[in-house]
């Protein structure tokens, strides 16, 4: 099976452990340091003291809205012993040195920023607090018993001396041993409350985002693509748009025509005068319920064995009671606040790109080959997220700019509609899956099967990413055989892990078998929120209750008794329960109970809600998580909220359908999502525990749907077994 | 030419009357805190106040605010002098990625101008038209809640600053 670190070893980088050596230099943060006063001490890529006293800090993850600046940034200064607040905070560009541990690529994803952060960024800045001591030591004469840290100071004799009067020194030390990290009894900021540190940029409007970017002479750019993923430009006519005011050029590139024009308004406006014609791929052959039919068939076909585990022929001899049923979930797009934007500029064999990105490392190896500039010769200018979710780990946006800047020969911004936006997404794959289960004398599962049909996501991630990751590694040629090979790897020989992740791991079944067809209509597939997880939780979690009910069994106990009882998925299912005051919903209110383990972070959620006129309020969502350790507990309820709202939405409205191979929702009038008014009540739980933190930005999403979907059939008696969940349309 | 007050300035604009007032401000007067979400006046980022009333400007042309006093999140508060609203997200952790931010204070303190003690539903009904992915909702009642409670016992509410941000922007 390929897990999202096995794309690593098909493109034949090494993958391997935790980083311990913390990186010495990144090109970005050495730039930065020139035009102090002295000399800085550059501890590391990360860390710079600087003879001012100004402390920074390089961050090497994207901040998308997951509070990893003030997660990382609160590691730093608990090592550093001074506030997080007093240090500055640098978005990075692409560099070697901020590659993520965990992927050994720059990537933002996973759920896996403090989880792979945790011990590297409290060494590098341990290593920055040894060498202020080492220099303190010897520009005042003392030995570093004398000395304490505290509050950003060296104190000895009763004076406090800032760190920055011992930059200079200590830059020209090293430290001849590993520096200790501080002891958890000894943390002062670690496991504590504190606001976010980006808090006043973003409640200011003082925050840049990749649209905000302004430079000189900036041009604005809209493409018009073609509406079918994968379709090429055959003609087009631009007379009319070359005529209206502020129009410079009008420049086809690979997918689409783009006008490009001195404001944003007038390219906008140009755009809509324009006329084009498109080579359509196989995918506008799909219209309407096409895709869920196919989907559906796909599951009559023999799968190819995802995972196995156990003894069929026993299970099965204790199985008295036989049940199954087929579940669906849509594709679904992320609608980020943000629409994607990039701005590109290409000067004298140099090209720049200012956004927002999950992955900046990928997005400078494809303005490389899109300006044709060297990828030595790309400098990315990162900025805040409005929004990830997966979507900006897709780089077609940088793509685009490039593309646009190279062929109009300007600098310019291109600013996605919504309306782009949605029709040209990475959406969530659709999915299929026959669920099948017995039941032996005790009411017990005996064996769990499941057959799963749809798209992968990682054909389309080579597709995209093998170039830019390979260039400069092998040739061109050769990387783009690798890409065009990837649909076809994943067709025949591979089950991708993200296609059945969450379907059978986290209860103890004495048989458990999962299996997988390829379907694939061509609409391009991404990482969304929790990914495989994000569906395979609804139909795991939904179809655990309908064993219980079959066995007629209490669905918290029936959980229970299939998990460990020393385990993390047993204590949040026990303690969310007990939250709620499981069966003992309030007059006219209902409940429904799911838990999912993903990112390493149990989550179990209970869902109260009631139902009139068909329509499902839900009222409140009770949770308990087990993410290990806790930096920030406020950030941690933050994450569950926010995911339990996400999730909200696309178990009560997302479906992203085609007409002829196009999307057919637009904007958020028919992609609606939760507002203020239907955003329930949350009371987060979290587990106390002193294991490593484990994810926290996507856990919450899988146990929703399900919580939800539970409740209505606790209180109609009707399974729904399609997202999003409807009791209108339901048969 | 059209002339409007922003943020408390007299500001004249020579651009076609049809220009979203929106790109206006962000693209001819540099005042980048508005945001551009749906251009249909569905998600709300792109909120300002119009004579106190908070609107959807990626919808409204420029023509239509000759005359008229728009406010902007620049003009609500900086972030050495902060509306009370804007200390209350700093304090509640209300932003996450933070892009419809703006929008939802500009519609909060709408609603706090107006009803200095808004009820559940009141605030329903101010912040239905500002969409957020990251799901900050539950922060934003509280802090809404929380800042409405202090107006309430006396602490003294604050003025949009007079002065902030606006300057005559270039012609299109």
């Amino acid at each position: 099976m390929a897990t999202r670190r096995d794309f690593i070893k098909l493109m034949g980088i090494t993958g391997g452990g935790l980083v311990i050596g913390i990186p010495a230099m990144a090109q970005g943060a050495e730039l930065s340091a020139s035009g102090v006063e002295g000399q800085s001490l550059i501890a590391n890529a990360f860390i710079q003291i600087r003879p001012d006293n100004s402390v920074h800090f390089y961050q090497p993850r994207s901040e998308m809205g997951q509070g990893i600046n003030t997660g990382l940034t609160t590691l730093v200064a608990e090592e550093l012993e001074l506030a997080p607040e007093v240090i500055e905070i640098h978005h990075v560009g692409a560099d070697s040195a901020y590659e993520n541990p965990g992927y050994n690529i720059q990537v933002t994803g996973g759920s896996s920023s403090m989880y792979y952060h945790y011990l590297p960024i409290r060494q590098a800045a341990a290593q920055a607090r040894e060498l202020i001591r080492l220099a303190a030591v010897q520009q005042l004469k003392t030995s570093a018993d004398q000395l304490t840290m505290r509050q950003g100071m060296i104190w000895h004799n009763d004076l406090g001396y800032p760190y920055g009067q011992f930059a200079s020194g200590a830059q020209n030390l090293e430290l001849d041993f590993e520096p200790e990290l501080k002891k958890p009894e000894k943390f002062s900021l670690i496991g504590r409350d504190r606001p976010r540190l980006d808090g006043i940029a973003k409640s200011t409007g003082t925050a840049e985002f990749g649209v905000d970017i302004e430079l000189p002479d900036l041009h604005h750019a809209v493409l018009v693509r073609c509406p079918v993923f994968g379709g090429t430009v055959k003609s087009y006519e631009a007379k009319e748009s070359l005529l209206m005011p502020g129009v410079t050029d009008v420049v086809a590139i690979e997918h689409g025509v783009a006008v490009v024009a001195e404001h944003y308004w007038q390219a906008k406006k140009a755009a809509q005068k324009l006329s084009a014609e498109w080579d359509l791929p196989e995918l506008a052959n799909y219209s309407g319920e096409d895709v869920e039919n196919a989907l559906r068939a796909g599951l009559q076909e023999k799968g190819k064995e995802a995972h196995s585990d156990g003894d069929r022929d026993a299970a099965l001899a204790n199985s008295v009671q036989e049940i199954q049923a087929e579940y669906y979930a849509p594709y679904l797009a992320h609608a980020t606040m943000e629409p994607m934007s990039c701005t590109a500029r290409i000067d004298n064999g140099h090209c720049d790109i200012w956004l927002g990105s999950q992955s900046p490392g990928i997005a400078a190896g494809i303005a490389s080959i899109y300006s044709g500039c060297d990828k030595d010769n790309v400098t990315v200018h990162s900025t805040f997220l409005g929004g990830g979710f997966g979507r900006r780990s897709g780089n077609d946006y940088v793509a685009e700019a490039v593309a646009i800047a190279k062929a109009s020969n300007k600098t310019v911004k291109m600013i996605w509609s919504r309306e782009d936006d949605t029709k040209h997404d990475y959406y969530r794959p659709a999915s299929a899956v026959r669920m099948s289960a017995g039941l032996d004398q005790a009411g017990k599962i005996s064996q769990w099967e499941v057959k799963r049909s749809g798209p992968n996501v990682m054909p389309y991630l080579i597709d995209e990413s093998a170039d830019a990751m390979m260039s400069g590694i092998i040739p061109n040629a050769a990387a783009d055989w690798l890409s065009k090979l990837g649909h076809g790897l994943f067709k025949k020989f591979i089950v991708d892990s993200a296609s059945v992740e969450g379907l059978f791991e986290d209860y103890e079944f004495p048989y458990k078998q999962v299996s997988h067809v390829t379907v694939d209509p061509g609409l391009r597939t991404g990482y969304w929120r929790s990914v495989g997880h994000s569906q395979n939780g609804f139909f795991k979690e939904s179809f655990m209750d309908e064993a219980a009910h079959a066995s007629g069994q209490d669905a918290v106990e029936f959980r229970l008794a299939h998990c460990g009882q020393d385990t993390q998925l047993h204590r949040v299912i026990q303690t969310a329960a007990n939250a709620a005051g499981w069966g003992k919903a309030p007059a006219g209110r209902f409940h429904g109970i799911a838990a999912h383990r993903s990112f390493e972070t149990a989550m179990a959620e209970v869902a109260e809600i009631s139902i009139t006129n068909n329509k499902i309020t839900v009222h409140k969502v009770f949770c308990a998580v087990d993410c290990g350790l806790v930096i920030n507990p406020d950030i941690v309820r933050a994450q569950v909220e926010s995911g339990i709202i996400f999730a909200l939405s696309a178990a009560l409205y997302g479906e992203i359908n085609l007409d002829k191979g196009a999307v057919r929702e637009s904007n958020f009038h028919d992609y609606p999502v939760v507002r203020l008014p239907e955003s329930p009540q949350i009371e987060v739980h979290i587990i106390d525990s002193q294991e490593a933190p484990t994810g926290i930005g996507e856990p919450a999403v899988p146990p929703l749907a399900p919580a939800v979907a539970n409740a209505v059939f606790a209180a109609t008696g009707q399974r729904l077994r399609r997202l999003p969940l409807s009791l209108e349309t339901a048969s | 030419m059209i002339e409007f007050q922003l943020n408390g300035e007299r500001v004249s604009i020579d651009v076609p009357a049809d220009t979203p007032l929106l790109w206006v401000v962000r693209d001819s007067f540099k005042l980048k805190g508005s945001k551009f979400g749906c251009g249909a006046g569905l998600c709300g980022a792109c909120t300002m106040h119009m004579d106190g009333i908070a609107i959807r400007t990626c919808v409204l042309p420029v023509g239509a605010v000759e005359g008229k006093s728009i406010t902007t999140i620049e003009g609500l508060g900086t972030p050495d002098n902060m509306h009370p609203l804007q200390q209350k997200w700093v304090e509640y952790s209300v932003p996450q990625c933070g892009y419809c931010q703006s929008g939802q204070l500009m519609s909060a303190s709408a609603l706090l101008a107006n009803k200095p003690k808004p009820t559940d539903d009141d605030i329903d009904a101010a912040m239905a038209g500002n969409i957020c992915r990251c799901g900050t909702y539950p922060r934003i009642r509280a802090a809404i809640h929380s800042a409405a409670k202090d107006i309430s016992a006396g602490v003294q509410y604050f003025e949009p600053a007079a002065t902030t941000g606006g300057s005559n922007g270039d012609s299109a």
